[in-house]
């Protein structure tokens, strides 16, 4: 048993420990997963003093409220999060991209997420968890992961096997912007759908339905018609990529999607823009704008270079 | 052989082998996975072979586009690795605790019970892919009289290690998952295997499957054991 530890008093909303992923499994049926957020889980990261790819645990909404027992560590909470840290009878409100030491019997509360969703909290140090495919990253739809595949639960304990040494106080000042215009690329099937349809989808507004979660996000809005087909043979998907089923509803794929799907592909999300679009809250409004491939590809190397500047700041 | 290659958003390409749905066309898709697979290019993140189509993702902050379809193109078709293939027995009961559509099944296609199983066991089918959820095998092709539409409602549970039918094709639902499958029987066997880590599909494109049907008593038994 070990000696560093969490005791969970309350799980928070799909409260999940999260890496970066695993690949080179969709054709056994096995999603990426990983981290939603990825700027926001890297920099979670790099505030502890850890390597960017360590677990770290993501919640949703509401995060857990977690009581610590052991030597000092550090730790750190991105996003746009509200959160108390309780030092005996001492109770201070937290800032987001800032760490903290915790000693024996602190408490954390991660009360919620503002108009966002997820949100992550790192420690300097290693969780004890186990691995699968070179991940710990937890789907809970085929219990792939740590914790058995599963969400965390209250009353359940989270062990540390390693406390960082040389723990450094760190702060960056960075604030989440929202995303309301989302690039897309056409999709494979973006002529399925009639020039009225395609106007629609890129003139109207949508707003994200409460029916999202890590696999997707479903779009309420006007109904995009298909002229051709409602359906295609099964073929893979990918995230960002946004299919119109036949009630006319566009979904976007998110990090825990099925690897296959049979609903026409109308436009695919440019990576630079996932991060963002992860974290729309359900009665977000946003549009959809449509770019070139060679656009998409500058505004990634523009979101790793901003990425690289943040981590650097660190 | 591949038709065209598109972009499908910024990180991945399109590879489209055609529009029909045969046992053909879909070798060369698992031939040019295979290929793939071998060559372990590391800008690759995943691949996915399906019907007739096969969607490479690679890591755009190494490389892009342009890089993948020039290896992709220069794959020398006569090099395509020979793949093995498995033969596989699934066993299936068809207790009606298990056969949730079989009364629907036998309406639709104006068949009795008995003559719907007998249509569907004893036979050879071929694993096109796997996936939607892990281990999840889409097998074709089915008796041509045994084609129907999938329900106009999913369920939006269907228990773990139901077999389904639809159109042309197969499956068996690996973990409890939504679906609109017309569910004829369940399998006892495990369909994925997390603890193996290096093969958790039973079931893998290529395979031949043959459903051999089992009593309650022989499916309880299996548990069992």
């Amino acid at each position: 048993m070990s000696n560093n530890y969490f005791e969970i008093n309350r799980a928070g909303i799909n409260t999940t420990f999260q890496d970066k992923g695993r690949n080179n499994l969709y054709h056994l049926g096995i999603p990426f997963s990983g981290a939603m957020d990825n700027r926001n889980y890297i920099l979670s990261n790099k505030l502890v003093g850890n390597n960017l790819n360590s677990p770290v645990i993501e919640f949703a909404y509401q995060g857990p409220s977690l009581k610590y027992f052991g030597d000092t560590i550090h730790f750190s909470i991105t996003g746009d999060v509200n959160f108390k840290l309780k030092k005996g009878n001492n109770e201070i409100d937290g800032n987001c991209y800032e760490t903290y030491s915790l000693n024996n019997e602190d408490e954390i509360d991660i009360i919620s997420t503002n108009r966002s969703v997820y949100g992550y909290f790192s420690v300097g140090g290693d969780f004890e968890l186990n691995y699968q495919w070179n991940s710990c990253s937890i789907n809970t739809k085929s219990n792939i992961g740590a914790n058995n595949g599963k969400k965390l639960n209250m009353g359940q304990r989270i062990n540390l096997k390693k406390i960082n040494e040389n723990q450094l106080k760190k702060k960056i000042l960075y604030t989440n912007n929202k995303i309301e215009n989302i690039r897309v690329l056409k999709g494979t099937n973006f002529n399925y759908f009639s020039e009225k349809a395609k106007k629609i989808f890129f003139e109207n507004e949508y707003i994200v339905s409460k029916l999202s979660d890590r696999m997707g996000m479903r779009l309420e809005g006007p109904k995009i018609n298909n002229m051709v087909d409602t359906n295609i043979k099964s073929e893979g998907l990918l995230k960002g990529v946004i299919q119109v089923p036949a009630d006319g509803n566009p979904i976007i794929m998110l990090s825990d999607h099925g690897t296959i799907g049979g609903y026409p592909k109308i436009a695919v999300v440019v990576s630079a823009d996932y991060d963002k679009v992860v974290q729309l809250p359900p009665g977000a409004k946003i549009k959809f704008k449509e770019i070139n491939l060679q656009d998409a590809e500058t505004l990634f190397k523009l979101y790793e270079m901003e990425t690289q500047n943040l981590v650097s700041q660190i | 052989m591949i038709k065209n290659i598109l972009n499908l958003g910024d990180a991945a390409l399109y590879c489209d082998f055609g529009q029909e749905v045969n046992k053909e066309i879909n070798s060369n898709v698992i031939k040019y996975f295979k290929n793939l697979r071998d060559k372990n290019i590391e800008e690759i993140i995943n691949i996915t072979p399906s019907y007739n189509k096969l969607i490479i993702s690679f890591d755009l902050s190494k490389t892009n586009f342009n890089n993948i379809k020039k290896i992709v193109e220069n794959i020398d078709i006569n090099d395509l690795t020979k793949v093995e293939y498995n033969t596989i027995e699934i066993p299936v009961c068809c207790d009606s605790s298990f056969s949730l559509d079989i009364k629907r099944v036998s309406k639709k296609l104006k068949f009795t019970e008995d003559q719907i199983l007998d249509r569907f066991f004893n036979k050879e089918y071929f694993c096109y892919m796997t996936g939607f959820i892990a281990g999840m095998p889409f097998l074709g092709d089915l008796d041509k009289n045994m084609r129907l539409e999938r329900l106009e409602t999913p369920r939006v549970k269907v228990p773990r290690g139901s077999v389904g039918i639809t159109e042309q094709f197969t499956n068996i639902y690996s973990f409890e998952s939504p679906g609109g499958w017309n569910i004829i029987g369940n399998t006892p066997l495990e369909i994925f295997d997390t603890a193996k880590e290096d093969r958790p599909n039973l079931i893998n494109p290529g395979d031949k499957i043959i459903f051999k049907q089992i009593t309650i008593e022989e499916y309880k038994n299996f548990h069992v054991k």
